[in-house]
């Protein structure tokens, strides 16, 4: 599927992989996040990850456990209170909002429960938002690497129509043709099979398992669902806050039924 | 920069109706500013018009402001002379004709001799106070508008009878007196003298049309008992707006009393100044209420595209993007206001220009209105001053959007 990368004027992931080694691809080192008020609430506590490249992780865990939070943390969409995130080796502790956009736009894709499509934008245009908000190709060429995206992903049919002409599935694969724009070595997806019938979340599961296996990127994703979940290649388990393991599966169950 | 117009445009169009309303908010405050400006202008103007014509730019007479320095100041340190009284008998200017010579040399604009003189004029029983000029009916022209403000009679009519008399037609009206009737005048010095009326005038000016009387320059000197006296020097410039510095050159040249038209009419012009600080108060409070409509959209926006906004700040929007999105909102509805607005102001203009007064008393005339770049600068400048701030204020609120509380609160 390497319609699903390409360049996009940020350098080759390719590249930066080789260049970067083995060094891992977001470290959490000690991070604490404490929702400040008059009863103070602790999302996460004392969490030490570190995610490689080329991992499918999931993130497992009953409701309330700070599954979202931590994938927030990871995705710098939030800061912890105590403790640092590492993005490519760069502690982002001391990341004003604007530096931890840069990151966002550039490092991560990010793909949620509910689509979250710009409603007024065609699928194409949906798509061409990260792109340019980062701007470093020109209009047309942004044009036809969303339409690329789109048509590696099933919906070269549903280019010029807007999210509320879609189904669910279809929704959820323009997120994820969303969340490939810039080519970011990390896809970060919260319960991205949530919403979803069970054939649409075979679909987008496939895509996800497609990106790490054939493109070599980096996919975390929370998600409530066991049989999913063992079919990744790694589960971190949170309990309150905590997490209680964090297992490699050495031969995950099959990715795709039948 | 093309996506941060993409999205206002969006937002804009998706509440269409709201956006419209604003515009027509801010259209109208705009374009009855425009009115209210052009309308205030205009009668300031035409005010001015008519004091300007109706009297002399610059008035040089024989008094002085500070009284002459004594001999005995100039002699001895310690002397101080207080409460002179001066003397009874004005001497009027020294060597007139050599002083309008000197002036007629710099002077950009015309200069005449006339003598005033207080006295009451009487007739049919009735008596009033009036100034009574002597003018030079052949140089009169050239320092004011009173041959065009002639309503019966003319200036040269003065010399086809002894001590001819041009009447305000006020004065005259209060007096009962017409063309041909003989009325008596009676000066501070005791003299009396009869006189003919040959015309009246009517300048606009109440307080000229009621106590305002002309004579030749010989009539005046006689009832004021000093042959060869001029008293005073009116100046008419090409400029009117000069008129003080005019003024003022000739004051320190001669030493005696000038006093320009603004001057004079000191306290009219202090009350425009007041009129206008009320007028652009008026037309800026108009215009700040109507930038409580753009505000009112723009946070309607805001509040309903917070789940958009967090999404794009997600994706990896910067603040001063997301910022620049609403200020691009206020700025198009300001933009399209004001220029809304300026049509309006001109339209309206153009109305009321065109709305004819007619009173049993007067001639047709129209309603004296400006138009003037300034005033379409002034009001678009405002409205788009204040449609900005009025976008600052959500767009800051939207920029610090916090993308988590607004992902968490959605899912």
């Amino acid at each position: 599927m390497t319609a699903l990368s390409g360049d996009v004027g940020a350098g080759s992931r390719e590249q930066g992989a080789s260049s970067q080694g083995d060094r891992p691809i977001i470290e959490m080192r000690k991070a604490t996040r404490i929702l400040p008020g008059t009863v103070p609430v602790t999302l996460v506590a004392d969490i030490d990850l570190v995610i490689g490249r080329k991992e499918f992780v999931a993130i497992t865990g009953p409701s309330g456990s700070g599954k979202s939070s931590l994938l927030y943390l990871l995705g710098l969409l939030d800061v912890p209170t105590t403790g640092e995130v590492l993005v490519e080796g760069r502690d982002t502790s001391h990341f004003d909002d604007d530096e931890r956009a840069a990151v966002r736009l550039a490092t991560l894709g990010f793909i949620f429960q509910f689509h979250f499509l710009l409603p007024e934008f065609t699928t194409t245009q949906n798509v061409m938002l990260p792109m340019r908000a980062l701007g470093r190709l020109p209009l047309r060429q942004m044009k036809e690497r969303a339409e690329g995206l789109l048509a590696a992903l099933g919906l070269q049919d549903h280019l010029a129509k807007r999210p509320d002409q879609l189904s669910g599935g279809q929704r959820q694969r323009v997120a994820v043709a969303r969340a490939l724009a810039n080519d970011p070595p990390v896809i970060l997806a919260d319960e991205p099979t949530g919403s979803l019938d069970s054939k649409s979340s075979e679909q987008v599961f496939g895509i996800l398992r497609d990106l790490v296996d054939r493109d070599g990127r980096t996919v975390v994703a929370v998600t409530h669902a066991m049989e999913l979940a063992d079919r990744m290649d790694r589960r971190v388990h949170l309990v309150d806050g905590r997490i209680v393991s964090d297992e490699r599966q050495l031969q995950p169950a099959q990715s795709r039924p039948g | 920069m093309i996506l941060v117009l993409d999205i206002a445009r969006t937002h804009i169009s998706a509440r269409l109706r709201q956006t419209v309303v604003a515009v027509l908010g801010v259209a109208i405050g705009v374009g009855f500013s425009i009115m209210m400006a052009a309308l205030m202008q205009g009668s300031q103007d035409d005010f001015v018009r008519t004091l300007i014509n109706a009297m002399p730019h610059v008035s040089i007479n024989d008094e002085r402001r500070e009284p002459p320095r004594q001999p005995a100041e100039t002699m001895f340190d310690a002397a101080q002379i207080r409460g002179l009284t001066p003397s009874t008998r004005r001497r009027g200017i020294n060597n007139p004709i050599a002083t309008i010579a000197a002036l007629e040399s710099w002077v950009p604009g015309s200069v005449t001799p006339s003598v005033q003189a207080r006295g009451i004029l009487r007739y049919a029983g009735k008596d009033v106070t009036s100034v009574i000029v002597g003018i030079d009916p052949q140089r009169e022209p050239r320092v004011s508008q009173l041959v065009n403000q002639m309503r019966q009679g003319s200036l040269p009519a003065l010399f086809r009878a002894t001590n001819a008399i041009i009447l305000g037609d006020r004065l005259a009206e209060k007096l009962g007196a017409r063309i041909g009737s003989n009325i008596s005048m009676s000066a501070g010095t005791g003299k009396v003298m009869t006189g003919q009326v040959v015309g009246i005038f009517r300048s606009g000016v109440r307080a000229v049309d009621e106590g305002t009387s002309y004579v030749l320059i010989k009539t005046a000197q006689v009832l004021a008992e000093q042959t060869g006296l001029i008293n005073e020097i009116r100046i008419r410039l090409n400029d009117p707006m000069g008129a003080k510095a005019v003024a003022d050159r000739i004051a320190t040249d001669t030493g005696l009393k000038t006093v320009s038209w603004q001057e004079a009419n000191e306290d009219l012009m202090s009350a425009f100044v007041i009129r206008n600080i009320i007028m652009y108060t008026v037309v800026d409070a108009i215009l700040l209420v109507a930038s409580f409509g753009t505000y009112n959209i723009i946070s309607t926006i805001t509040f309903e595209k917070s789940r958009d906004i967090a999404i794009m700040k997600s994706l990896g929007l910067t603040q001063s993007t997301v910022r620049r999105i609403f200020l691009v909102e206020g700025l198009a509805i300001g933009l399209a206001g004001a220029f809304a607005g300026s049509v309006l102001g001109f339209v309206l203009t153009q109305v009321m220009l065109s709305i004819e007064i007619r009173t049993g008393f007067t001639d047709a005339t129209h309603l004296p209105l400006v138009v003037a770049p300034l005033h379409y600068a002034v009001a678009g400048g405002v409205a788009l001053i204040s449609s900005v701030i009025a976008g600052f204020l959500p767009a800051r609120k939207a920029a610090r959007v916090h993308p988590v509380e607004i992902i968490r609160g959605a899912t």
